[in-house]
């Protein structure tokens, strides 16, 4: 069991809420989660040419002095390292690409988390209570964001193991439920090239689609070759650039709601993580068919 | 009117005072703030009336007896799972496997109802507005099913005697399931139990499902293969 959450902000007068709506959805759902707990935000998208990365360090007391430093060494003086807990956000005038490449032959301890323009993605083993009020997310604001609370069934508790699971630029999965056929899955996308930090199933299904996506395939093109190729369990939530999609698989077990009103669009495990939403008196709220993929996006 | 206000009692709080009733005194009790959270008004065995003014969680009204309960919102997973008796009334929509093996008593859902609605049902009379989704009534043995809307993929599968009314489109038959004829006695039950939900639909508009009765017995034709 694990439970997932997205909320889309659709009026942008209200960003600024959107780590203190997202907050109680996670408390909510910590009984389904209560090992680890994770995000995606999405805000403060970089400038044109350059590009953001977040990157966790296993070191608690990480001094980031260093990294700040030789980033603006490599790519000049607006390269900035922001840190966050044991996490940071490292933004320069260059490609994703550039910065990978940079950051995995100066600093390989260092765990990349999320790659793109907007994307940032904190995750932490503990209670979500104490995820929350370390990384201080009642302060977030941003667009949209994609949660999870991990309840670990197939593969060890440890951070590196924690939803949400970066699935290319600007792109990221969380998934409730099991995948039967993921060992066989990761030889085949490991063939291809496709690199994988643990032996988690949810990864492997995040890998999936970034190979897709890497060949060239839409989002929606991607996530139909995924009902035909996974094997298991799943909803997923997938976070994207501008907006974030849903899809559950064809035996639909696991669950999901949807709920949408004129201010914002969110999906959860469960209503009452919903619940706690302003205005969800008013909302729309039905739960999404198995097979059929859902998306929401603000157009840029 | 008795209150409770879930904002501030607990789940258990609810059902140890509902536990407590016996059918004499006041008949009528409100639940307010239910906020979706699960296990609400579960194993009732009073002849009381129970208004939940909200959407509901996992396993309400599970394992009902007598007591008639009615959620005024949707219902999570497992609504009315195993009730025996009484009447169970959402108003909005429920999640998979609404009405599982119940063995008697009426449940009615005037949205739609999702995946396996009615899945092993003994008995219980299932009631549903709108449309229920895939491998519902899935091996029903006994009781109704009633769908105003469409059946998803797999209906009645390995069903047994259930018997299964659909106004709208059926996407799949399961193992065993067939189409039967609309007799004038099914017709009277279908308006009886149609009037029983206070749902306003024309029984003539129904077609009828139940079993070829193939999956019965250990088929002599097959003996070769062993």
């Amino acid at each position: 069991m694990c439970g997932i959450i997205g909320l889309f902000i659709k009026n942008p007068e209200l960003e600024c809420q959107l780590g203190a709506w997202v907050a109680p959805m996670l408390v909510e759902m910590s009984e389904r989660g209560p090992d680890s707990a994770g995000i995606a935000v999405y805000r403060d998208p970089v400038g044109e040419g350059a590009a953001k990365l977040t990157v966790v360090s296993d070191d608690p007391g990480y001094d980031w002095t260093g990294v700040t430093a030789g980033l603006q060494q490599a790519f000049g003086h607006h390269a900035a390292c922001r840190p966050w807990v044991n996490h940071a956000v490292l933004t320069a005038t260059a490609t994703a690409d550039e910065l990978q490449r940079w950051l995995g032959v100066q600093y390989p301890m260092l765990r990349l988390t999320s790659a793109g323009t907007t994307i940032e993605i904190y995750k932490e083993k503990g209670a979500p209570r104490e995820f929350i009020n370390r990384f201080q997310l009642e302060s977030l604001s941003g667009s949209h964001a994609v949660c999870h609370t991990r309840m670990a069934t197939e593969s060890a508790v440890t951070t590196e193991h924690s939803h949400p699971f970066s699935t290319g630029l600007d792109l990221c999965l969380v998934h409730n439920g099991s995948l039967s056929n993921h060992n066989r899955l990761r030889a085949m996308l490991q063939r291809q090239g496709v690199a994988f930090q643990t032996d988690n199933d949810s990864e492997v299904a995040a890998g999936y689609l970034m190979w897709r996506l890497r060949k060239g395939a839409t989002l929606e093109e991607a996530l139909a070759a995924a009902l035909r190729d996974l094997d298991g369990f799943y909803t997923f939530a997938i976070g994207t650039r501008d907006g974030f999609a849903v899809l559950r698989d064809p035996f639909g077990c696991k669950p999901a709601v949807l709920a949408e009103t004129d201010d914002w669009a969110a999906m959860s495990s469960e209503f009452r993580a919903i619940a706690t939403l302003p205005g969800v008196e008013h909302a729309q709220i039905w739960e999404p068919v198995p097979e059929q993929i859902y998306s929401w996006s603000r157009p840029r | 009117m008795n209150q409770i206000d879930l904002a501030t009692a607990s789940t258990r709080d609810l059902n140890i005072r509902l536990h407590q009733l016996d059918g004499n005194g006041d008949r009528h009790w409100r639940v307010l703030h239910p906020n979706g959270k699960h296990a609400l008004a579960v194993g009732l065995d009073a002849p009381v009336e129970v208004t939940i003014e909200g959407h509901v969680g996992y396993y309400c009204a599970g394992m009902n007896k007598q007591a008639h309960i009615t959620v005024r919102g949707s219902a999570g997973p497992g609504l009315a799972e195993n009730i025996m008796s009484g009447t169970v009334r959402v108003m909005g929509n429920t999640s998979q496997y609404a009405a599982a093996s119940g063995h008697g008593g009426l449940v009615v859902i005037d949205g739609d109802a999702s995946a396996r609605c009615g899945i092993s049902m003994k008995g219980v009379d299932i009631v549903v507005g709108g449309s229920v989704g895939h491998m519902s009534a899935f091996m029903a043995q006994a009781g109704r099913l009633v769908v105003c809307g469409d059946a998803g993929q797999h209906l009645g599968d390995s069903i047994y005697e259930a018997i299964l009314y659909v106004r709208g489109c059926v996407a799949s038959l399961g193992s065993d399931c067939v189409e039967k004829p609309m007799t004038d006695e099914h017709l009277a039950t279908l308006g009886a139990l149609l009037a029983q939900a206070n749902i306003a639909a024309d029984p003539r508009a129904f077609r009828r499902y139940g079993s070829a009765r193939q999956l019965y017995h250990y088929k002599i034709d097959n003996a070769d293969a062993y």
